[in-house]
């Protein structure tokens, strides 16, 4: 999954030139690479700072001094201990001694947590639970309509009131309220507030005395910059967070700001936020968010979206002919229109390890005109050219371009687009591709 | 009145900012000596406040070259560098957007950037100068978006042109821009539903609301508006590329500036893709909202 870091840092290495044995500065040099990627997916700096520290002094040790494959090393080495800060502790929601289990949202303003509260209630009901939802944000204009409009499209009850009541009255009466229903967990929407609001956080507090929560999530946006860890460490202070939820996860953030929060607070990472829909939440992958935050594309989400749009039957199919290597050009158009279904050309790239820097030099509106391009390039050719494009010579080709309104360079382009593709997916079934394709049921 | 009242807000803001930030900054130059010890702390500095490597390591570059050649020694005069610098990478060059009236102004953004807020402030400053103002309320996707925007339109006393929940978007532009003409408006605002930038259809559906608002009355000119959050971190820099390409971005309003975050991606935003900062957000109230000025910003955070 680290094929990009791999390169980059093979690349220092081979700068460096053959001397025979790496030096510490040697690895130095390389972890600059990992300073750079760190930095560009928001990991607080001085989170960056002790990471690297500690990578270093692992790649100190021999190991990848003596390596004949160093870059490798190095990757693994940075790979581990990300996995390391990001995994640990187990992730589900904690439910109270004697329900109902009480779980409250905190964040700044826009983070996410009106419809976060949503969809915690909907996958707690999937899971057999009897959720009541509590609009405790009585100050944003339409919060409360906002939560009661989700309630009524998942049909769960919601607890609102007067928007004059304060949060912590609020909360009292939710409780009784949950014992009439006999919920067995109360989620609770507050207010965003900034973490230096006196005022605010103080409110904040109240409401947790008055509903002694079983969980405290603080939402955070996946977009956050290096004011994570400060905005995380004075929530934390204020009412002790039990985990985190990651939200926006769906757009191209690499998402630092988690790993910075769970480095400096030791927060779990409990779910991510994947969609605006109510469903969009997912159990959370700390392999998954360590690639990402490296910046190696996310094979997994990528075919987790394929299998979204694709039939799995054929789905099934393509990935026999990649195995086989009879991956033609009308599957490569097939998979061209499939990907056209789950996205941008360019966030479907960003995904694919070593495709993401290929991203920058596509065109403007590459989607619909490149894809209906290709179309009329395929459609141009004859069965057997299709199958077996290294039949098309300089003739052909000039028959292609014609017959598709075309260039002989537009083929030109396409035919090299098509070899790479077919390089990549080999590569992606012979090495450690294999466990991530056969993850395609 | 209001405006004093507005720029009071800014100077609290931005103090506050300075007070952690960018004093640290400041008093990085007040040593003796300019060493590699400064430039270090530097870079620290801007890449904490979500600068970016690239602004910043373009900026520290820039500030050693002009200090190597002007032969600058003393600590205080490469401040002042550093302060030109960075006042001339926020004002990027041209692309003014006017002061025609009647114009429609198209506020877009991530989800939960401050759209909706951002409206019900710049509607306030608008009636302010004289201006008749309607709003429409084209998210019509998020729930209770529409009843948000009403709420506002009402405190500010501005109305507001809305359909159902689910609604086409461009239809509500469409009928916006019709009732405008009826009633003699300058400034249509249109609150559009919140999107992440990678979204293919959502950003679509972005160009159609513009498309469609062209097509009622090309001669109205239309300013688009990217609310950018200022806790943002790097993906700013993307966002504000994804949005250029759909609906091509006229300026940046950097919201929620009475956090802590700076806001420092809009100096990468502004280095590296030369759009404007309008307007900054201090506060969830009206009053909250003030034009961005790069000197003034600057001067007074770094005096
Ligand atoms: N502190 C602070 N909060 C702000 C500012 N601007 C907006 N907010 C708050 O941010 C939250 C989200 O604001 P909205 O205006 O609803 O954001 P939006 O972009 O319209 O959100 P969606 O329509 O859901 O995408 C609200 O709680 C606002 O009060 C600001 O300048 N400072
Ligand atoms: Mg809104």
């Amino acid at each position: 999954m680290f094929e990009l870091l791999t390169e980059k840092i093979s690349e220092v290495f081979r700068k460096l030139g053959n001397k025979g044995k790496l030096t510490e500065k040697d690895v130095d040099e390389a972890l600059r690479q990992v300073r750079l990627a760190l930095l560009e997916a928001d990991v607080n700096l001085k989170v960056v700072k002790e990471f690297t520290a500690r990578v270093r002094e692992r790649c100190l040790i021999g190991e990848v001094l003596e390596s004949l494959t160093p870059a490798q090393h190095v990757v693994k080495i940075v790979n581990e201990e990300l996995v390391a800060i990001l995994g640990g502790k187990q992730t589900h929601l904690t439910p109270a001694g004697h329900p109902p289990s009480r779980l409250m949202l905190v964040g700044l303003q826009g983070g996410g947590k009106t419809t976060t509260a949503a969809k915690l209630a909907l996958h707690l009901r999937r899971s057999g639970q009897q959720p009541l939802l509590v609009a405790a944000d009585t100050r944003r204009p339409a919060a409360i309509d906002q939560l009661k409009v989700l309630g009524k499209q998942l049909d769960i009850p919601v607890h609102a009131e007067d928007p004059k009541m304060s949060p912590a009255n609020i909360c009292n009466n939710a409780l009784k309220r949950a014992k009439e229903l006999a919920s067995s967990w109360i989620i609770v929407d507050t207010q965003g507030r900034l973490h230096i609001d006196e005022v605010l956080m103080g409110e904040m507090e109240d409401v947790k005395k008055a509903l002694q929560p079983t969980e405290v999530i603080l939402v955070v946006d996946a977009m956050t910059g290096q004011e994570a860890v400060r905005v995380a460490e004075a929530f934390n202070a204020r009412v002790g967070l039990t985990g985190l939820i990651l939200t926006k996860m769906d757009g191209d953030a690499r998402g630092g700001a988690a790993l910075s929060i769970k480095s400096v607070t030791g927060v779990p990472i409990k779910f991510m936020g994947v969609g605006e829909k109510v469903d969009a939440l997912e159990p959370y992958h700390p392999d998954r968010l360590a690639s990402r935050i490296l910046g190696m594309g996310d094979m997994l989400t990528l075919i987790e979206k394929a299998e979204a749009v694709m039939d799995e039957d054929r789905a099934k199919e393509v990935q026999k002919k990649i195995r086989t290597a009879t991956f033609n050009l009308e599957d490569f158009l097939e998979q061209l229109q499939q990907v056209k279904k789950m996205g941008t050309m360019g966030q479907i790239m960003d995904m694919i390890p070593g495709l993401s820097s290929l991203t920058k030099k596509l065109p403007e509106g590459v989607d619909e005109s490149q894809v209906k391009k290709v179309e009329a390039i395929v459609y141009s050719m004859t069965p057997q050219e299709r199958q077996h494009p290294e039949l098309i010579d300089g003739s052909r080709r000039r028959r292609i371009a014609k017959g598709s309104g075309t260039t002989p360079q537009d083929i030109n382009q396409l035919l090299n687009q098509f070899r790479q593709a077919q390089k990549l997916m080999k590569q992606l079934d012979a090495g450690k591709g294999r466990g991530l394709l056969s993850k395609l049921k | 009145m209001f405006k004093i009242f507005r720029r009071r807000k800014t100077e609290e803001a931005v103090k506050r900012s300075k007070d952690t930030w960018f004093s640290k900054i400041s008093r990085l130059f007040e040593r003796d000596t300019l060493d590699q010890d400064t430039w270090d702390q530097l870079e620290e500095l801007l890449i904490s406040a979500d600068v970016g490597l690239v602004t910043t390591e373009k900026l520290i570059h820039k500030l050693r070259r002009r200090v190597d050649k002007e032969k600058i020694t003393q600590p205080e005069q490469a401040r002042e560098v550093l302060k030109e610098e960075i006042v001339a990478i926020l004002n990027p060059d041209g692309r003014s957007t006017g002061q025609s009236y009647p114009r429609i102004v198209l506020i877009v953004g991530v989800n939960g950037s401050g759209k909706t807020t951002t409206i019900a402030k710049l509607a306030r400053s608008y009636k302010e100068d004289g201006r008749a103002v309607l709003l429409a309320a084209a998210d019509t996707f998020r729930a209770a978006a529409i009843d948000q925007l009403k709420w506002w339109g009402d405190k500010v006393g501005v109305d507001v042109i809305s359909h159902q929940a689910g609604a086409d978007p461009g239809a509500v532009v469409f009928d916006a821009i019709q009732a405008a003409k009826h009633r003699q408006i300058d400034v249509i605002i249109v609150d559009t539903a919140g999107r992440l930038h990678t979204k293919f259809n959502l950003m679509e559906e972005l160009k159609k609301v513009k498309r469609v608002a062209q097509r009622v009355d090309a001669a109205i000119p239309q300013q688009t508006l990217l609310v950018l959050d200022a806790t943002t971190g790097q993906n700013g820099l993307s966002q504000a590329r994804h949005f250029t390409e759909a609906v091509n971005v006229d300026g940046i309003v950097l919201t929620k500036l009475d956090g802590t975050a700076k806001g420092g991606i809009v100096l990468a935003i502004s280095d590296q893709m030369n759009i404007p900062i309008e307007y900054i957000g201090t506060g969830e109230q009206v009053d909250d909202l003030a034009p961005f000025e790069p000197r003034d910003f600057v001067e007074a955070v770094l005096s």
